[in-house]
């Protein structure tokens, strides 16, 4: 199913500068599997052996994944995905 | 109400209802108006704290120097509680914040050592440990590690929304340092538990992204996922169109990051409406509008609102 994805500043040296791209998946993991399929060399920037990485957010329709199901989340038709680098605030 | 000094006012400050904003008798919003502390903004309660734990720990003596990597509000706060305890202030501050912060911090006799808007936050935090490793004698409160400032929110904030709302079923806050959530979050989940713990994270503008690489990102210590529930990404045109829904249908003049977290709240409550649950759902106003005035935030349509906030640290 095909969903919106964004893509911060940081790593759109891999999508050729682009900042929304289309990949397919029925849960989070597999639009990942996805993304990297396009995109060879995104996936070990967003996840590692123990899941997401440390300093990666994941939005799914602006709820933090990791309080879904995390890469396991159930993406549908039409749901936007966010990627940001974590940052301060405060 | 006689004080014997001004920050003997931080905290008990009101709960106030929203009848109109609340959509249903049964799914209430409650603002927990922390505008009304002697700064104006939440941050007094985590400076007092703070410095009286360094008190307390020996690190402070008449003159000394306290510096801190602030977007503003916390080092105001410190600007008031320094100047009042006789201290010398530091405050490392990204450039792409408000007119009135800065002005504010001075004004308040604090220093201010800018740093680049790149990178927001995360490179005043840079600065700011660069200038503690330089100069051995300053402290440095770090406020994202502090845990006064979590604790600060865990005796006073919890416990104050507690007694004046018995039935609360949620709480939203803003994440920021996180010690607001973590700390008013943890007690009311220990004192309720099944209470729902809702982050609304400010989602800023691309500048602020701009770190060089992945291992520059920044968690604050104090953050520990399992004090949430959820959390949400929150970008300014929906801060900002909430923030001045507050201020028209309620009467409550805030800033940005208020707005972002009554978006996150509004959502949680019409979630609890479709549900059929009924819910008691308190939120931080965080501070009042007034600093951000300069913005454009207040003025205009909400789209050109958020194309003066683009690339500002609105939170």
């Amino acid at each position: 199913m095909p969903v919106e994805v964004r893509i911060p500043t940081i790593l759109r040296p891999y999508t050729g500068g682009e900042k929304i791209v289309a990949a397919e998946g029925s849960s989070l993991e597999g639009v990942v599997k996805d993304l990297d399929a396009r995109y060879p060399g995104i996936g070990e920037r967003l996840i590692d052996e123990s899941g997401l990485r440390r300093f990666i957010n994941v939005y799914l329709n602006d709820e933090d994944v990791r309080f879904l199901d995390g890469l396991g989340t159930p993406v549908a038709d039409a749901d936007s995905i966010t990627i940001l680098p974590a940052v301060a605030g405060g | 109400m006689r004080f014997d000094s001004l920050l003997d006012v931080v905290g008990g400050t009101p709960l106030v209802g929203l009848p109109r904003l609340s959509p249903t008798p049964e799914v209430r919003l409650w603002a927990k108006l922390e505008d009304r502390n002697p700064t104006g903004s939440v941050k007094d309660r985590a400076a007092l704290a703070m410095v009286a734990q360094a008190e307390k720990d020996g690190l402070l003596y008449p003159g000394a120097t306290l510096l801190e990597p602030t977007s503003g509000n916390t080092g105001i706060s410190l600007a008031v509680v320094a100047k009042q305890r006789g201290y010398r202030l530091v405050c490392v501050m990204p450039e792409n914040t408000s007119a009135e912060r800065s002005q504010l911090l001075r004004a308040w006799g604090a220093e201010v050592v800018p740093s680049s808007a790149a990178g927001g936050s995360n490179e005043a935090v840079r600065v700011a440990k660069k200038l503690a490793a330089e100069n051995p004698d300053w402290v440095m409160l770090y406020q994202y590690g502090n845990e006064a400032n979590a604790r600060a929110h865990y005796e006073t904030t919890g416990p104050e929304i507690l007694k004046d709302l018995p039935t609360v079923t949620h709480f939203v806050a803003g994440l920021g340092t996180t010690g607001t959530l973590m700390g008013a979050g943890r007690f009311l989940r220990e004192a309720r538990p099944g209470v729902q713990v809702i982050a609304a994270e400010p989602r800023y503008g691309e500048l602020v992204y701009g770190l060089r690489n992945l291992d520059e990102g920044f968690v604050p210590e104090l953050y520990d996922e399992s004090v949430l529930t959820t959390r949400y990404s929150v970008g300014p045109h929906d801060a900002v169109r909430r923030m001045r829904e507050l201020m028209e249908v309620e009467g409550i003049f805030a800033g940005p990051s208020t707005g972002a977290i009554l978006h996150a709240a509004l959502g949680v409550a019409n979630a609890a409406v479709r549900d059929g649950r009924e819910a008691d759902i308190a939120f931080i106003v965080c501070d009042g509008g007034w600093k951000y005035l300069s913005t454009g935030a207040y003025d205009g349509t909400v789209d050109a609102a958020e194309a003066a906030l683009d690339g500002q640290l609105w939170a």
